[in-house]
């Protein structure tokens, strides 16, 4: 394989790697505000059990999101150096920032909402986690305001040695692109976090251990479930696409699996991309809906794939296809297990209802799937470009650095991974057994 | 107001050794100053409550090079590409083993862990002295300004060096041995008993070896890129930068054999940052000296960000920056005095 799918591999496989943390963190990071808000309402310590005990679930994911970010951090100049030289002037910034403003804050606060429970008063330790959940979606904000400068390039200035500036600071912030995305994306966070824990209530209620601890968790874990998977999909997921087929059509054609123009475009619900013969095969779709979903009326045209030249599309059409379906089809699914969940919830059955208990409990691994494929629907949807319409992605790695090397790195970097993974595993399926009200732990050498 | 930017990522770097360096003495020190179990968690403890947030200094420090010297951050990393790649494995050891020795009740994962943070931290503090010394000899800059080093050649410096040779490796020595002397000041001044004492000892049988290969890198960096002599030449006020280091190496010796930790911890400090300073004086206005004639240097003139983010970088710099000073105050004084003190209320 040649050195650019070397570091492309390598980039993708290691910021799949570090994202299965931040979305459970930040997503439980609100639960947990929202956990320790109860807590000072009611008076009712059993939402303090309930915080402390996510509490560690979650300094678990923080230390690998820690330690799998900061190689993050430096991968731009390693694999990208082509990149970041042309586009740094831009990028830099919100990279920059993000340590400066979001990173100093959560590495300060954690420590102190993790183990100052005892010497902050209520108010304060509230203070401390509320703190947490600020610094970790700041550092998701800044974060998408880079990744959406690459999909949607704004308020630059090219100079005349080739290099892109920032020409308004404002502007780069306030890309529209980069609330979209990151509206959906927080929003993605908060589903994995809520069927987590729903998942976790779930399971003491079925087995009837720590089951008062439960049905808090699956309170919470549904109510937000219902919320968050419904804004998902819409406005966010639905905006989202409409600004993509504005902006980027020929992501659209090829996540939709649209090869020839079309009025009154269908969608495909199912099917497998023939490169071939340029058809989807075995398709299950309905009629002019696609049409609908992007102009808001049924009659639009669509523009296909073969509105555009070959070397426009994005390289790796049948996994884009696949990654943007799977996000959907999860999405859809997301919806209909929290409605149900939320109506027994609502008529007080929920937690006698094991044929719903028994989803809710296998289900927290999907969301984890659909954030993954929404990235993947993102960021292979963007090729050839490494920026939109700018920098395509075969100028902008590291040339110098050959693909023997790579692999070399890209091989140690899984090894260390699946370790690292064995551990998490072990460590939260420790935390969960143990249960809520289990004596804190010596937990972490922080203190 | 580039001038500035270029300290401004000094200072962050700076602050970066001062901080995490004390956490990676304590990680190499481990094995030779804690004997039983409780006095290893003692030393997990003195660096356990701080050690992210150092390590944040690292990622905004970094950050704020790749924001202001775009070029440097681009070149240096993909040049570096291995030695990099490593330091961030190792980093992550370091990371894991920090925080999950306590997760697990037994004996022999913990003593696991312990091996692995003594090692990472080793070897971080070695490819950390080395990547400085690498800098101040310079790399071979093609003229697109790129550059790929091999882990080693002929072991010489001159036209063709790897990443290591003789005077990076030197670099190497100085930063192992300097961050450990700073590791074993830091558990004299958070511990007490035996372990404070041992911490001493260790700390009185490090200094000289320190002292020795302090003298020795100077005419050392003076041989390696006689260069880096010029601006001493032209502002002799800059000879205060080795001048404060001879002092505050004395000032240490002083304070060790008297036993005042705060001084003798705050001495060494001053050391770092003095070391650091003198190196930053003698590269200055480079960023990354070329060794080849064909590629010049990459300078603060020809790296800079553009203008307009060098202007509104200053306004969110120094506000973030402040908040973070702020930040730091409140946890270090949360997590004050001697770890055995408040390891009690903490965690438990
Ligand atoms: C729980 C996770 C999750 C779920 C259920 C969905 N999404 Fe999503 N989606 C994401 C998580 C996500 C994400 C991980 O947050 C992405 C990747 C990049 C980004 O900013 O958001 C994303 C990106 C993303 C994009 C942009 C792709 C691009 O930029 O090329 C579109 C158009 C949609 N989504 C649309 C939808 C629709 C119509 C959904 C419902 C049917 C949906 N998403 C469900
Ligand atoms: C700020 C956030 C991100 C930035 C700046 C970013 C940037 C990049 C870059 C530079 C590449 C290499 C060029 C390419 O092959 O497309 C890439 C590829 C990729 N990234 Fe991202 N990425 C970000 C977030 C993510 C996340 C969170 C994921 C997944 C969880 C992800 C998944 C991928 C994948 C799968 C590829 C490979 C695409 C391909 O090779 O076709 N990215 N991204
Ligand atoms: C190329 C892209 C990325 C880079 C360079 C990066 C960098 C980092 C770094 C260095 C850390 C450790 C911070 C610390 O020491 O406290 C971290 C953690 C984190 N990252 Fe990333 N990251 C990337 C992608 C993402 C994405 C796409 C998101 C979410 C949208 C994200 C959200 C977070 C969060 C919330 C944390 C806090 C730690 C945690 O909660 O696990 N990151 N990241």
């Amino acid at each position: 394989m040649d050195a650019l799918t070397m570091h492309r591999l390598q980039f993708a496989f290691t910021i799949t790697f570090h994202y299965l943390f931040p979305q459970l963190t930040m997503g439980l990071s609100l639960l947990i505000v929202i956990l320790k808000t109860m807590a000072l309402r009611t008076n009712n310590e059993r939402y303090n059990d309930a915080a402390r005990f996510w509490a560690k679930i979650f300094a678990v994911n923080f230390l690998l999101g820690v330690v799998t970010g900061i190689p993050m951090e430096f991968q731009f100049g390693t694999d990208w150096s082509q990149f970041s030289r042309l586009a740094g002037g831009i990028i830099g910034q919100p990279l920059a920032m993000e340590g400066v403003f979001s990173f100093f804050l959560e590495s300060a606060f954690l420590g102190m909402f993790l183990f100052g429970e005892k010497r902050l008063s209520r108010w304060a330790h509230w203070g401390a986690a509320f703190l947490v959940f600020l610094g970790s979606w700041m550092s998701g904000f800044f974060i998408i305001v880079t990744d959406a400068w690459m999909q949607h390039p704004v308020a630059y200035q090219r100079m005349a040695d080739g290099t892109y500036q920032v020409s308004s600071f404002w502007g780069l912030m306030m890309n529209p692109w980069a609330w979209l995305q990151y509206a959906h994306n927080e929003c993605g966070a908060v589903v994995t976090g809520a069927f987590v824990m729903s998942a976790v209530g779930a399971l003491y209620v079925l087995r009837d251990q720590n089951s008062a601890q439960g049905r808090i968790f699956l309170r919470l874990g549904v109510i937000a479930g219902v919320i968050a998977s419904i804004v998902q999909i819409f406005p966010t997921g639905d905006l989202h696409g409409k600004y993509l087929a504005r902006n980027q059509p020929v992501a659209i054609a090829a996540m939709e699996g649209l090869f020839r123009s079309t009025k009154g475009a269908p969608i495909v619900l199912i099917g497998q991309p023939n490169m071939e013969q340029q058809t989807i095969d075995n398709p299950i779709a309905v009629n002019k809906v696609l049409s609908f979903l992007i102009y808001g009326t049924t009659v639009a045209e669509v523009n296909g794939l073969d509105a555009y030249p070959k070397d426009l599309w994005p390289t790796t059409l049948p996994l884009l296809f696949y990654a943007y379906h799977i996000m959907a089809g999860l999405g859809t699914y997301f919806v209909l297990v929290m409605v149900v969940a939320a109506f027994l919830l609502w008529r007080g059955k929920l937690f006698a209802a094991r044929w719903v208990l028994w989803p809710l409990l296998l289900s927290f691994p999907l969301p984890y799937i659909a954030n993954i494929a929404g990235w993947m629907t993102a960021e292979i949807g963007r090729q050839p470009w490494l920026v939109y319409n700018l920098i395509r992605t075969a100028d902008g790695y590291s040339k110098q650095v050959n693909a023997g090397t790579t692999l070399f790195t890209l091989l140690g970097f899984m090894g260390m991974y699946a370790v690292l993974s064995i551990l998490w595993i072990l460590l939260v399926y420790r935390i969960i057994e143990a249960g809520p009200g289990a004596p804190t732990e010596h937990a972490a050498g922080r203190a | 107001m580039a001038t500035l930017w270029y300290w401004i990522v000094a200072v962050m770097l700076a602050a970066y050794v001062v901080l995490d360096g004390f956490d990676l003495g304590v990680g190499v020190l481990l094995p030779f100053v804690a004997r039983t179990e409780e006095e290893r968690q003692h030393c997990i403890r003195a660096i356990g409550p701080v050690w992210d947030g150092n390590e944040v200094w690292l990622l905004a420090g970094g950050g704020t090079l790749f924001f202001a010297f775009p070029q440097v951050y681009a070149s240096s990393f993909s040049g570096f590409y291995l030695p990099l790649i490593i330091v961030l494995w190792l980093l992550v050891l370091r990371g894991i083993s920090v925080e999950l020795r306590m997760h697990f009740d037994d004996s022999l994962w913990r003593s696991f862990f312990d091996g692995v943070m003594t090692l990472a931290s080793s070897l971080l503090a070695i490819f950390f002295g080395a990547a400085l010394a690498n800098v101040l000899r310079g790399v071979p800059l093609g003229p697109d300004h790129s550059f790929f080093l091999p882990l080693w050649t002929n072991w010489r410096t001159g036209s063709n060096p790897g990443i290591l040779d003789w005077y990076t490796v030197i670099g190497g020595v100085i930063a192992l041995l300097a961050l450990a002397l700073h590791g074993a000041l830091y558990l004299m001044l958070k511990c007490e008993g035996d372990l404070q004492r041992r911490a001493r000892v260790v700390a009185g049988r490090l200094w000289p070896t320190v002292a020795l290969v302090t003298f020795l890198a100077i005419p050392a960096t003076a041989w390696a890129r006689p260069d880096s002599l010029q601006n001493y030449y032209g502002h002799p006020a800059a000879f205060l930068a080795p001048v404060v280091v001879v002092v505050s190496l004395g000032m240490m010796l002083a304070a060790i054999r008297k036993g005042a930790e705060l001084r003798a911890f705050l001495s060494s400090c001053v050391y770092l940052v003095a070391m650091l300073c003198g190196a930053a004086v003698g590269l200055y206005p480079v960023l990354l000296p070329s060794t080849n004639p064909l590629g010049e240097s990459l300078t603060i003139a020809n790296s800079i960000v553009g203008p307009h983010s060098r202007s509104v970088g200053l306004a969110w710099w120094l506000f973030g920056i402040s908040l973070a000073i702020v930040y730091f105050g409140v946890v270090y004084w949360m997590f004050r005095g001697k770890v055995s003190r408040y390891a009690g209320t903490y965690g438990h």
